[in-house]
């Protein structure tokens, strides 16, 4: 069957990986400031994580905005939960509840 | 200013704020995707308002892009968003 749809390819691998970021670009070159802004981050709290380059392909671009109900790229999700984007992301490192938030999901953070 | 006073006036409108900063960044991100002539694609909003009460950063957001809903993609390529409550806005100073 190949009635697999791309929503259901963006549910497993958000499901299937810990830190997973939808960008544009990839992390040694992002494509846009949000998305070097967030990669940042998580590199700053020393996070292995994996990232889709939505610019590659139209159908996830447009797909993981209906499945977050989010308008906006990047899109940050940890263990299958959509954190946000970039503001919230920003916000939350600055407060510290992102590394809070990553250690009570059991997500090594190094700092 | 005509996208921006459309920003004003819807958010006025839905959310009633208390405070409502739109800041216009286009000129920031001249020349890159999304950028365009005439500016105007690219903004910075703080929104203070009581409608925020007991909502978390994401369902906050989601009103937002809810009342652009149509403006979102194009012809804003951008927002950036700061959502506080009064009592927030007002320890954070």
């Amino acid at each position: 069957m190949s009635d697999i749809t791309i929503l259901d390819e963006i549910k497993n691998a958000v499901d299937s990986t810990d830190v997973l970021l939808f960008m544009k670009g990839s992390p040694q070159f992002p494509q846009c400031g949000f998305s070097s802004t967030v990669c940042q981050i998580l590199n700053h709290l020393g996070l292995e994580f994996k990232s889709v380059d939505v610019l590659q392909n139209a159908e996830i671009r447009d797909g993981i905005k209906q499945f977050s109900s989010w308008p906006t790229i990047p899109q940050l999700y940890v263990k299958g939960e959509f954190i946000g984007g970039c503001d919230i992301v920003r916000e939350m490192f600055e407060s510290g509840e992102l590394a809070e938030y990553l250690t009570s999901k059991g997500v090594t953070v190094s700092s | 200013m005509r996208i921006a006073q459309t920003i004003r006036t819807r958010l006025e409108q839905s959310l009633a704020p208390e405070r409502l900063e739109i800041i216009d960044e286009s000129h920031r991100h001249a020349g890159h995707s999304g950028a365009s002539p005439s500016g105007e694609t690219h903004f910075s909003l703080v929104i203070v308002t009581g409608a925020f009460a007991g909502k978390n950063r994401v369902a906050r957001h989601r009103m937002i892009y809810e009342i652009l809903d149509d403006l979102m993609n194009a012809p804003i390529h951008a927002l950036t968003l700061s959502t506080l409550t009064p009592d927030e806005a007002a320890s954070a100073q």
